[in-house]
């Protein structure tokens, strides 16, 4: 029965898709996620990731290794993420405006680095095949799990960890709370923001190299849809928690599958209209999730959106 | 003996051109309770702020344990054993008790092991009278209990010079006592020094050996407490001490302003939401609700400002149903004072003239107004300065550089004015000292007077029994008891608080 699945097809490529898809969101949201819950917001990871899918897939070609692509574009994202880190502890700096400026500027410098490297083709990052105990091809498809999303799925399990019982995790949260706080007990609000929005930004980075090292798995100008800017939405939706950004991702992912997958199916007419699916989303669980009173209870208490 | 003992030589603290601290000299000596005492403002939250590090004194010196220390910042202090319970709460909101405890330790392992932390936690709290809850987020505790784990994290911390800046203003007579006599106790046992900062007089004589008194920043007096009488003290704090005013009750009651009924909400903590049944309050009436801090008053007061919305029942003022929007407000003529004015009731960062305006900075005399005038309102804000007394460096100042008094004070004189309905307070006097008690008990009562409802929730039984001419018990988010203030006594109203009647 090999090849036809009738309607099965569109949850099969919606699985696959919800994989393949959300990696990129998983990264950027775990980024965005940590930055934030040090207090800080850094609305540049659209342009770190768009630099970071750059400098990946550019160093991936020049030495002819995937890893070493994926370990470029999270140093760049760790550089971009530490200058944000570092120019928003002046007074008066605005991290919100800050983050737009190194957004553009992001995507700016990749797209002028990157011009060299739209030919050429770089190696891509290995999967695994997850699927070889079915003979249907669908199925196989699906189920080709990339690395980083396995590496995804245990750091968001392990970042929850670190944030309940590690004393760095403990000194982030309160940072995120209350520099005044922070101080009292003798801690650097700055240093631990620092380091957080260099660690964020090198996630953010690692998503752009999965973007042009795996899928959709070349360097072009289009190549980002906004995910460094849907990540924002997507913290807040997922209330700061980083197991919770994990299914926020599949889910933003599967919807953004919905539409390639209903293409499979030959469903034509208007199913460009499914491509808006998770912008759509977006909008529709922030409306929902925020009802008055307990909506924000979980928010870092320092982040400049809420306060 | 652990306890060490502190001195502070010429210290002097200068905010622009006010000095808070004019060349103030103060020795405690170890293992005892020293007092300090003084007016709102006065400049004694200044002074423990200079000694933990937290401002820099202008001039002067500090001796810990006879040798000369400098101090750049709390983490110095905490080093050399000296500890301090602000006042304004330092706990970290999102973080629960056990978290807050562990991480404040300086020597905080990198890998936490819960288990293990919690019961050398609970094994430390085995001798102490309190138990805060350990595994709620700090923002959702009463100030009563915030109060008790900042003061078990010092313990906690090993402190052993303590310094606590009104510790009991947010706890009922009887758990002041309890916290107060087992500090004492351990003062006794050499374990540590204390300096106490508290507006209460029956403390300064039931626990502290010593006392100083501050007066507008100036060192106005010190001695032991045996040698000194209540009446000698009030003069170093006020200089010539005013007489009480005595409160006259006049007038009738007249039709309900505020009703409630059925009410139900979902509580802070607990299963158990908030259920209240049938409260009214009529006009020229004070209906006092007392209770321990923690049994439904915070969710109580948020229910009345609509910030907790109601799962069932009503809320009505003078018979129509009350959003708490700012148009019903103004209509109905509602005004609040909640507790943690700085936080529940004030912009920090504007100005106290801007947050004296809040009410009426769009309204002008011929209704809306869409420039501000600002002229009027630093006049506006000059003349309630001077008529409530806030002690401010100018009107100009942001609300949060005032001392804690004067920014209850502000709110007050913010939501007093004008014409006003129905007003609903909660603990209105925390943390005033006891002339500014007098003459905001005072305007409440003249208030009442003039015909206002009142609903006063206070966790001082004495507050309650001095104004409220109705008095309802909150315990377990339930009105367990309603009376008329005369027709019951205060044994009776505390075993009903504490839940036993
Ligand atoms: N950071 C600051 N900037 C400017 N003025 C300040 C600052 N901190 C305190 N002050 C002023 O110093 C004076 C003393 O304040 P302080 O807080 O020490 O009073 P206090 O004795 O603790 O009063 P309370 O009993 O009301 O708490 C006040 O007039 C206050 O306005
Ligand atoms: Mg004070």
């Amino acid at each position: 029965m090999s090849g036809d699945l009738g309607l099965w097809a569109v949850p099969v490529a919606m699985l696959g898709g919800a994989i393949r898809v959300s990696t990129p969101f998983l990264f950027v949201s775990l980024g965005e996620c940590l930055t934030e819950r040090s207090g800080r917001i850094n609305l540049g990871l659209e342009g770190t990731l768009t630099f970071g899918a750059m400098a990946g897939y550019a160093l991936a070609f020049e030495s002819g290794s995937a890893w070493v692509g994926v370990g470029a574009a999270a140093a760049a994202g760790a550089g971009f993420g530490a200058f944000h880190g570092w120019i928003c502890r002046f007074k008066g700096v605005n991290d919100i405006a800050m983050g737009i400026a190194l957004m553009l500027l992001g995507i700016g410098l990749a797209f002028f680095f990157g011009k060299p490297y739209i030919q050429p083709v770089a190696p891509d990052l290995p999967s695994i095949p997850f699927g070889f105990w079915s003979d249907v091809p669908q199925v196989q498809a699906a189920l080709q799990v990339n690395v980083l999303f396995l590496v995804g799925v245990a750091l968001a399990f392990g970042m929850a960890w670190m944030l309940r019982n590690t004393a760095l995790g403990l000194r982030i949260r309160v940072v995120g709370d209350s520099t005044e706080a922070a101080r009292a007990i003798g801690i650097a609000p700055d240093r631990v923001q620092l380091w957080a929005t260099a660690a964020g930004g090198a996630l953010a980075g690692v998503a752009g190299a999965y973007l042009s090292l795996y899928y959709p798995g070349s360097w072009n100008e289009g190549l980002s849809s906004g995910q460094g800017l849907m990540a924002v939405a997507l913290v807040i939706f997922a209330r700061w928690n980083p197991v919770l950004c994990l299914f926020a991702a599949l889910l933003f992912g599967a919807a953004g599958a919905l539409g390639p997958a209903l293409q499979t199916v030959g469903f034509t007419s208007g199913y460009y209209l499914f491509f808006a699916a998770p912008y759509v989303l977006t909008l529709a669980l922030l409306i929902f999730t925020s009802t008055p009173g307990n909506a924000l209870d979980s928010a870092p208490g320092e982040l400049s959106i809420t306060k | 003996m652990q306890a060490i003992g502190l001195e502070t030589v010429g210290m002097t603290m200068r905010f622009g051109a006010l000095a808070a601290l004019d060349k103030v000299s103060v020795r405690i000596a170890p293992g005892t309770i020293h007092a300090l005492l003084g007016e709102n403002g006065a400049g004694k939250s200044t002074l423990v702020k200079c000694i933990m590090g937290f401002y820099h004194a202008t001039e002067g010196g500090l001796l810990v344990d006879g040798k000369e220390a400098r101090i750049a910042d709390p983490v110095d202090a905490q080093r050399l054993g000296l500890g301090m319970v602000y006042q304004h709460f330092t706990l970290v909101p999102s973080l629960t008790g056990a978290e807050n405890l562990v991480i404040s330790r300086a020597d905080a392992p990198p890998v936490i092991d819960w288990p293990a932390e919690r019961t050398a936690i609970d094994r430390f709290l085995a001798d102490l009278p309190f138990k805060p809850p350990l595994d709620r987020p700090v923002s959702r505790l009463s100030a009563g209990e915030k109060q008790k784990l900042e003061i078990v994290k010092q313990l906690y911390l090993g402190s052993r010079f303590l310094i606590l800046d009104e510790p009991t203003s947010v706890l009922t007579p009887a758990e002041a006592d309890e916290v107060l006599s087992h500090i004492r106790a351990l003062c006794q046992s050499g374990r540590i020094t204390v300096l106490l900062i508290t507006h209460k007089f029956r403390e300064v004589r039931r626990f502290a050996d010593d006392v100083t008194v501050l007066r507008r920043g100036r060192h106005a007096g010190t001695g032991s407490v045996a040698d000194l009488s209540d009446d000698r003290m009030a003069q170093m704090m006020m200089g010539d001490a005013p007489a009480r005013p005595v409160l006259d009750r006049t007038g009738t009651h007249g039709a309900p302003v505020l009703e409630l009924s059925g009410a139900r909400a979902p509580s802070l903590s607990g299963p158990n939401g908030i259920a209240i049944d049938e409260l009214c309050v009529r006009a020229g009436e004070i209906v006092g609700v007392a209770g321990i801090s923690g049994n439904g008053q915070t969710e109580l007061m948020e229910m009345l400002t609509r910030q907790r919305p109601l799962t069932a029942g009503r809320i009505a003022i003078k018979g129509r149903p009350f959003g708490a929007t700012r148009a019903e407000a103004q209509a109905l003529n509602v005004r609040y004072l909640p507790e943690e004015p700085l936080r529940n009731a004030s912009a920090p960062h504007m100005s106290v003239a801007e947050n004296l305006a809040l009410r009426v900075f769009d309204t002008g005399p011929g209704g809306p107004i869409l420039w501000l005038n600002r002229k009027a309102m630093i006049r506006d804000a000059q003349a309630r300065i001077a008529a409530y007394d806030i002690k401010t460096a100018s009107p100009h100042s942001p609300i949060a550089t005032l001392s804690g008094g004067n920014v209850q004070r502000t709110v007050l004189a913010r939501e007093l004015d004008g014409d006003v309905d129905l007003l609903i307070v909660a603990n209105p006097c925390f943390g005033l000292d006891f002339n500014a008690v007098a003459a905001i008990r005072g305007r409440l009562m003249a208030a009442r007077n003039r015909g206002v409802a009142i609903l006063l929730i206070s966790e001082d039984l004495d507050e309650i029994f001095e104004l409220a001419d109705r008095i309802a018990v909150m315990s377990c988010g339930r009105l367990a008891f309603v009376a008329q203030a005369g027709a019951t006594d205060v044994a009776e109203i505390g075993a009903y608080m504490a839940g036993r009647a």
